[in-house]
């Protein structure tokens, strides 16, 4: 194999397997560590430059992140990535002089914004210091979207959301609250230099079974939060049956309980592995006596005398093979009796106020055509981010569409193209402190992933919006933040220094290193020191080394970062270095003084 | 040297012996030498060596001397027995280790100051003896502990870090044990990791004391320029005379090699070496060979590395003397003192 190429900045991101894991691309390890030293407004800042909302996420983000975490390969659990990003936002000080500033002199381009929600206010949050106008349309009374109306207070109190939302209002931006825009036309009738809709997905699926339409008693799961979001909706039948089995299902049965009922069946047509749930929020249910039935499908809604009595439904046999299901069949049916239904099946994007005559592409099912990298639609000047781009993801992904899309629009508003876009870049600087010293804490430590603590369930109904999770204590926090590996701090080889002397392949703890004669791909797999197991992180091959000529092979795989190769090289071939990803922002491609370097470098230099 | 120790890890996958240990488990201490040193580089040989065998670790003992080379013990098999003894005195407490349980695997780690120096009589005698154990000196041509002087193997002509040359001659320590009838020499290098697992292993299970010199280079005061022990020299000029195979007893012979070129040497307890020899009229089995072969390669400038003598049937230790066949740890108090009366009946028969 040829020396594989580390100056693209992708290999060493794809081994920060959280960093490369999150849509927005946090510099996660980096973050750990800041709150490792206490740290936590530099904690907060380091996340607020890729994802806007720290606070929020910190506690209902859909933590892409750990999944990914290389402490999961090693048998355990992965680092609880989402709560020390709570922690950082719990116990920060102020920010206000930290937040970018807005020149006072606008730049004469006025943006309009439909929706109030994740994806619009990132485009804000990233345009407003360049000098933007940025006008939001929100239909409703407060700022949020989503975030405040599909995700109950019990998991994101309102404060939290309000404060988050204010450092990007409060830069200046117009919001016109209890606007709906009903005719996008109309809008761009009003001169603005760019459109972005941020409106999400926000019409529930129905389910169209017989009696549906026959009683008031059944709900659409969104809508319904929203209702009980606003206040509309205050108490709910003592017996409940959810349909569906996602996020939004398991917020409607806990809501559900907070309300006054007091049986709630969450029901799934397939078997545990198929549920969209995150695993967590399954738990955080499944601890409050929520009872989840599978291989359940709905048939008909029961009525009698004009009131809903319960549903039928379809016991399912499913036949699974490799994760996948290949044959079914109906075993019987049964009766379950309810007061109340909440329809959790999904949501679909609904674009009823725009017209199809204004050059914007939507397909059958209303999803309109965007291109992937500029989140520009079919109409020049008219952009789509977050769930109304691309259908239902989730808040992170909307922050990083609205990254990008913002940078689109400030390309548009100084007539430049929108496809040139900078490449991200990488730095790395060594570590090293001394003879056996790093700036990193790098002893594996073995504690296992720190737990949750919780409202007790006999507090955590008295109302509506108490926050259920504590937050990790001190104690708590300080463990957690040892188990991370640190895989941003990289270990860099230089070749022509290397006197292969075996000592970095003998004291590795996980045998990721070997020395061995050079081949293809897949025979030298075959040699290296450890089994490479399928994780997809990439392979290592140095040039040929200068006494032997044979290669250093390094499985990224299983490294845990620990430095001993580093500490036990003669010759410093191996280096420590951590490796400072850059993603342009829009910020990145105004032009201007900057003390000669781009605000990317200036906003890392911290 | 490092600060942290080597964490243990389980990862999935991991391989396991015949008595279903990891590799890790014949880990020792963490090392003190000094980063890329060559003994810990031995060290690891041995771990990898002895995990293969599947030695459980209550059934070897680790013996050693005074030096760098003399601290190895403490790095492998934490679970064995262990003596760090006197300067040059490894082979003496050896010895009164193996006659006291003549089941234990026995290996000392000596170092070229320890063995050719302050110890070369010992060293001698531990040959002479015979005993059963894998003698192994880790050399670097200097004493790397007080600084980097030259040791009694540094060759005539290799200058020392500041550039003083040697004007002494070298002993060789191989030439040498098969001048006083070692039964097993062997050599080879830290850098040389297959080699040396294998010549290890049948170090470990030749029936004799089996010398096995390792060139290990000194990072610190050895790997510069004038050194002829240093990474660089060492592997521009070895040349493996002999290519060694251990196959255990229970295992079979699977390489296929030309006919003439090979050497197969049945052990006493079933298991056998086989050497693939580099030139024909080498014959590793033939004292007169093997020193000429040396000499040989001494005028080319070139270093002979692999098993290079070998004689399975000379008589161990205990065989010569005649000694019981258990170990002493194994009699009864009643053996052991079996009273008056049998005391002055052997007398009697000695009178």
């Amino acid at each position: 194999m040829k020396r594989t190429d580390t100056s693209n900045p992708d290999y060493y991101h794809r081994v920060v397997d959280c960093q490369w894991g999150c849509p927005a691309h946090t510099d996660v390890p980096e973050y750990i560590r800041l709150i490792a030293q206490g740290r936590f407004t530099d904690a907060y800042m380091v996340n607020r430059e890729s994802n806007v909302f720290p606070g929020i996420l910190g506690r209902v983000c859909d933590r892409p992140c750990e999944p990914a975490c290389r402490r999961g390969r090693m048998d355990e659990q992965p680092v609880a990535i989402c709560r020390l990003k709570r922690v950082a936002a719990d116990h920060k000080d102020d920010i206000q002089d930290r937040l970018p500033v807005v020149p006072k002199k606008k730049n004469g381009k006025k943006i309009a914004l439909v929706g109030a929600g994740c994806a619009s206010l990132t485009v804000a949050n990233d345009l407003m210091p360049l000098g933007y106008d940025c006008t939001i349309f929100e239909a409703q009374a407060v700022a949020g979207g989503l975030m405040r109306y599909n995700i109950p207070a019990f998991r994101l109190p309102a404060e939290v959301l309000q404060e988050e939302i204010n450092y990007i209002v409060n830069m200046g931006v117009a919001v016109k609250y209890n606007h709906r825009v009903e005719s996008l036309k109309d809008l761009l009738d009003e001169g603005y230099d760019a459109v972005f809709v941020g409106t999400g997905a926000p019409r529930g699926k129905e389910l169209k079974l017989p009696g549906r339409y026959d009683t008031e008693n059944i709900y659409i799961g969104i809508d319904w939060l929203e209702s009980v979001a606003f206040g509309h909706i205050e108490s709910i039948g003592e017996k409940v049956l959810i349909i569906g089995v996602g996020n939004t299902a398991m917020d409607c049965c806990r809501t559900s309980l907070r309300l006054g009922a007091r049986s709630v069946k969450v029901m799934a047509r397939k078997p545990r592995e198929f549920f969209k749930a995150s695993a967590w929020e399954l738990e955080d249910a499944e601890e409050e006596n929520i009872e989840i039935i599978v291989n359940h499908s709905p048939r008909e809604f029961v009525i009698e005398n004009g009131k809903l009595k319960g549903m039928t439904f379809e016991m399912m046999e499913y036949v699974i093979e490799n994760g996948g299901i290949t044959a079914e069949k109906i075993t019987g049916e049964v009766f379950i009796p309810c007061d109340d239904v909440i329809l959790a099946i999904g949501q679909e994007n609904a674009f009823p106020w725009i017209e199809r005559d204004l050059g914007i592409e939507l397909n059958k099912w209303e999803e309109p055509t965007v291109d992937k990298v500029t989140f520009e639609s079919t109409r020049k000047g008219v952009f789509f981010g977050g769930d109304s781009a691309f259908g239902p993801k989730n808040i992170i992904w909307a922050v990083e569409q609205g990254h990008q899309a913002a940078i689109s629009i400030h390309r548009y508003c100084q007539d430049e193209s929108l496809h040139e876009r900078l490449p991200p870049t990488l730095n790395l600087g060594s570590r090293k402190m001394g003879m056996h010293e790093w700036s990193y804490s790098n002893d594996f430590d073995p504690a296992a992933r720190r737990k949750m603590m919780h409202v007790s369930l006999q507090s955590r109904f008295e109302e509506l919006g108490r926050e259920v999770e504590l937050g990790f204590d001190a104690e708590q926090t300080a463990k957690e933040v040892e188990r991370c590996l640190n895989c941003d701090i990289q270990t860099v080889f230089f070749d022509s220094l290397c006197i292969e002397c075996d000592a970095c392949l003998d004291i590795c703890p996980t045998q990721c290193l070997t020395i061995t004669e050079n081949g293809e791909r897949e025979d030298l797999l075959q040699r290296l020191k450890a089994p490479v197991l399928e994780a997809g992180q990439p392979l290592f091959v140095s040039d040929a080394l200068k006494q032997t000529g044979r290669v250093m092979v390094k499985d990224e795989n299983f490294c845990i970062h620990c430095g001993l190769c580093a500490e036990r090289c003669p010759t410093a071939a191996w280096d420590m270095q951590k490796s400072f990803l850059q993603f342009p922002q829009a910020a990145d491609y105004a032009s201007g003084s900057h003390n000669g370097k781009s605000p990317c470098q200036q906003r890392k230099a911290g | 040297m490092t600060y942290i120790a080597k964490p243990k890890i389980d990862l999935p996958g991991q391989k396991r012996n015949v008595l279903g240990l990891l590799q890790r488990d014949y880990e020792g201490s963490m090392s003190t030498l000094c980063a890329g040193c060559g003994h810990d580089s031995i060290t690891a040989a041995l771990v990898q060596a002895l995990w293969e065998l599947s030695i459980a670790p209550e059934k070897l003992i680790k013996l050693s001397g005074i030096g760098c080379s003399s601290k190895t013990p403490a790095y492998f098999v934490k679970g064995a027995h262990g003596f760090n003894s006197v300067h040059g005195r490894m082979p003496s407490v050896a010895t009164g280790a193996h006659a006291g349980n003549r089941d234990l695997i026995c290996i000392g780690v000596s170092g070229d100051g320890d063995s050719l120096s302050i110890g070369f009589g010992q060293f001698g005698h531990a040959i002479r003896r015979n005993l059963n154990m894998l003698y192994l000196i880790e050399n670097n041509g200097v004493y790397g502990l007080t600084k980097g002087q030259f040791s009694a193997s540094a060759d005539p002509g290799s200058t020392a870090k500041k550039g003083a040359p040697n004007l002494m001659q070298s002993i060789n320590p191989v030439a040498t044990a098969i001048a006083m009838g070692a039964s097993f020499v062997a050599r080879s290098f830290s850098g040389d990791r297959e080699q040396l697992v294998e010549l290890i292993k049948a170090g470990i299970a030749h029936p004799g004391c089996a010398l096995l010199d390792v060139i290990s280079p000194c990072v610190t005061f050895n790997d510069h320029e004038g050194s002829t022990k240093s990474y660089a020299y060492t592997r521009l000029h070895k040349h493996q005379a002999t290519a060694a195979d251990f196959v255990p007893a229970a295992g079979e012979i699977t390489a296929q090699y030309a006919e003439g070129e090979v050497i197969s040497v049945k052990l006493h307890d079933g298991s056998s070496i086989v050497l693939k020899k580099a030139d024909s009229d080498f014959d590793p089995t033939k004292r007169s060979s093997a020193l000429g072969y040396l000499e040989k390669h001494r005028d080319l400038g070139e270093i002979p590395t692999g098993l290079l003598f070998i004689d399975e049937d000379w008589p161990e230790m205990h065989a010569i003397y005649g000694t019981a066949a258990k170990p002493l740890n194994a009699f009864t108090f009643e053996e052991l003192n079996p009273g008056r009366e049998a005391l002055e009946k052997l007398q009697r028969e000695m009178r």
